[in-house]
């Protein structure tokens, strides 16, 4: 292995030749170093690089492998959601309003990552407080995708994305409350696994929308997202919504065989009008499978269609009482003190916070107001009853389901900035999953002929990741699209 | 249902936004668009549908009342937009 290339490595190739002593974790850190300061004028992936304490703590895990420590991320450079707190490091959410906010404490994610060694390179781009599917609503900066700069990375886990997929680091990352991991995984070609709601803890991970947010991994393969799930998942005291449930070992149950895996496929997520290169792709991905023993059922989903409004009248609520605490008194800026209390509070949350958390905040205040709550609020948490009831009844009889995560593959900078409605209607075929909890999975299962990657969904039984990673696994194996290059590795 | 551009100011007041002019006006046309497609929640009768508030079955979870995070009180006051010593400084509040 050349030093020029250490940056091309996935998490379980540079895992063994750590583990080897073919190289160092300062080396290999070193490498994506470099790779992101000759990148990420382009791409914006980071909005703080931490080259210092990268250094450091791969040293750290050098020193420790010495001693006789081993672990698959002990050594390995990641980056990590500028949402989820990093002690003593800067952490944005992507917001104005946090701008010059130092996290006083580690996340548990955070946490875990470090004990099991992982070296932290910087924080990762994002929509203003996780309110994106672009990366265009970060208060610092446009996230560009690697397979074109023109396009947008995806969102709101913009950052996360392009870094995996630019080769700036080899795992991240994310957060996902209605598409946030996958939607962007798929925009980018890279994987990336939304985790069954309280599997893994929110203890120190910026609030957007309480009921669905959940933090998950991205990699370049499944095994990668397979390791760093399983160092983050688990019960945390600190999360009241964290479940007490074992976790199982991901990686070493990923071989086994699709032969007999249900497979359901529903027809409401191959609606007229899209993209018929992603349908291609998706359906020649579920005959790959078919061809290894699965058996496909085509299922129905019925309530699919009112996903979208129940989601977006029941995060915005969520988010409006949670970004209450945004006042200017204990932390982030402040405006118009001499003004009185209310101008003071108006005027602060008017200078911190984009358009597009004022518009969610906006509309979740009103979901939530005298008067509207039952036909609004209400309403949405009942039709959340009626999309889970329709995946517990798929699940009776299938053991995964197979869509597409977006219904076209990356879109152009600046396409949909001006109708907030067509935005929303990009997380189509992932915020039902966040709706009922589930885990839900993003690969890479072909390119269109503009060279973007278009995305496969696998979703799962609540906490059965382990068979969602199996699919994904024995279709990696199968084809090849994870291993072609964005244009600036080639 | 469109929205009025009195209850747009009226739900900013709620919210403590300050909005400008052009604001107040984009989010009375977005808003009411937006609201519009979510008419069709309506449609679906849900008179005998439980509301889903959260997927997991949550049970109060005790714990001895014992610190276990290290106390890191200038950690915390070193992000305060204005402090004076060991306090938050807020503007007055009673004349």
């Amino acid at each position: 292995m050349s030093m020029a290339d250490l940056h091309r490595l996935s998490i379980e190739q540079a895992s063994a030749l750590l583990a080897s002593k073919a190289i160092s974790s300062v080396e290999l850190t070193r490498a994506a170093l470099r790779r992101i300061h000759a990148t990420d004028a382009a791409l914006h992936s980071f909005i703080t690089i931490t080259d210092d304490v990268a250094l450091r703590q791969a040293q750290t895990a050098d020193d420790r492998r010495a001693r006789g420590d081993s672990g698959p991320l002990l050594g390995i450079p990641v980056g990590i959601k500028d949402i989820i707190l990093t002690q003593g490091i800067r952490t944005t959410a992507g917001s104005k309003i946090l701008g010059n906010f130092i996290a006083p404490y580690d996340a548990t994610v955070t946490r875990q990552l470090l004990d099991a060694g992982a070296v932290c390179v910087g924080k990762l781009n994002c929509d203003e407080f996780a309110m994106g599917s672009s990366t265009e609503n970060s208060a610092f900066q446009v996230t560009r995708n690697p397979w074109d700069l023109e396009r947008v990375p995806g969102g709101s886990s913009g950052g996360s994305a392009s870094a995996v997929a630019a080769l700036q680091c080899l795992g991240t990352l994310g957060t996902d409350t209605g598409g946030s991991i996958r939607q962007p995984a798929a925009c980018c070609g890279v994987v990336g696994i939304k985790p069954t709601y309280g599997r893994v803890s929110r203890y120190g991970v910026i609030a957007y929308a309480s009921s669905l947010d959940q933090v998950g991994p991205m990699a370049r393969t499944v095994a990668g997202c397979a390791h760093m799930l399983r160092v983050i998942a688990g019960y945390d005291t600190h999360d009241s919504t964290s479940v007490n449930r074992p976790v199982p070992d991901y990686v070493s149950g990923l071989g086994e065989s699709v032969n007999g895996l249900r497979i359901g496929i529903p027809r409401e997520y191959f609606v007229e009008g899209m993209d018929p290169e992603v349908e291609n792709a998706v359906r020649a991905a579920v005959r790959v499978l078919e061809q290894r023993g699965a058996r496909v059922t085509e299922v129905s989903l019925p309530h699919t269609e009112y996903a979208i409004p129940a989601y977006y009248l029941i995060a915005t609520a969520e988010a409006s009482s949670n970004l209450a605490r945004y006042d200017g008194i204990k932390y982030g800026v402040r405006e118009a003190e001499s003004a009185g209390l209310l101008a003071m509070y108006q005027r602060t949350r008017a200078a911190g916070f984009g358009t597009e958390v004022k518009r969610r905040i906006m509309l979740g205040t009103y979901a939530l107001s005298a008067g509207y709550y039952d036909a609004y609020y209400l309403k949405a948490q009942k039709v959340r009853t009626l999309i889970r009831r329709d995946f517990e009844q798929v699940f009776a009889t299938q053991d995964v389901i197979i869509t597409p995560t977006a219904p076209t593959t990356a879109f152009r900078i600046g396409e949909k900035t001006a109708d907030p409605l067509q935005m929303y209607l990009s997380d189509i075929f992932t915020i039902s999953i966040n709706l009922a909890g589930l885990p839900g999975l993003s690969m890479p299962c072909g390119f269109d002929k503009a060279g973007l990657p278009i995305g496969l969904q696998i979703v799962g039984r609540p906490f059965d990741e382990a068979r969602v990673f199996q699919a994904a696994y024995a279709y990696e194996q199968a084809t090849e699209w994870h291993l072609k290059r964005v244009p600036s590795d080639q | 249902m469109a929205l009025s551009r009195d209850e747009v100011r009226h739900i900013a007041l709620l919210a403590r936004l300050e909005l400008s002019a052009a604001e107040e006006a984009a989010f009375t046309e977005q808003l009411g668009h937006i609201l519009q497609y979510f008419e069709k929640l309506g449609t679906l009768d849900t008179a005998t549908v439980e509301p889903t508030a959260h997927v997991v079955d949550l049970a109060a979870a005790y714990r001895e009342d014992v610190v276990t995070n290290p106390p890191a009180p200038e950690a915390l006051r070193a992000n305060a937009p204005a402090r004076d010593d060991n306090f938050f400084k807020v503007p007055k509040i009673i004349e």
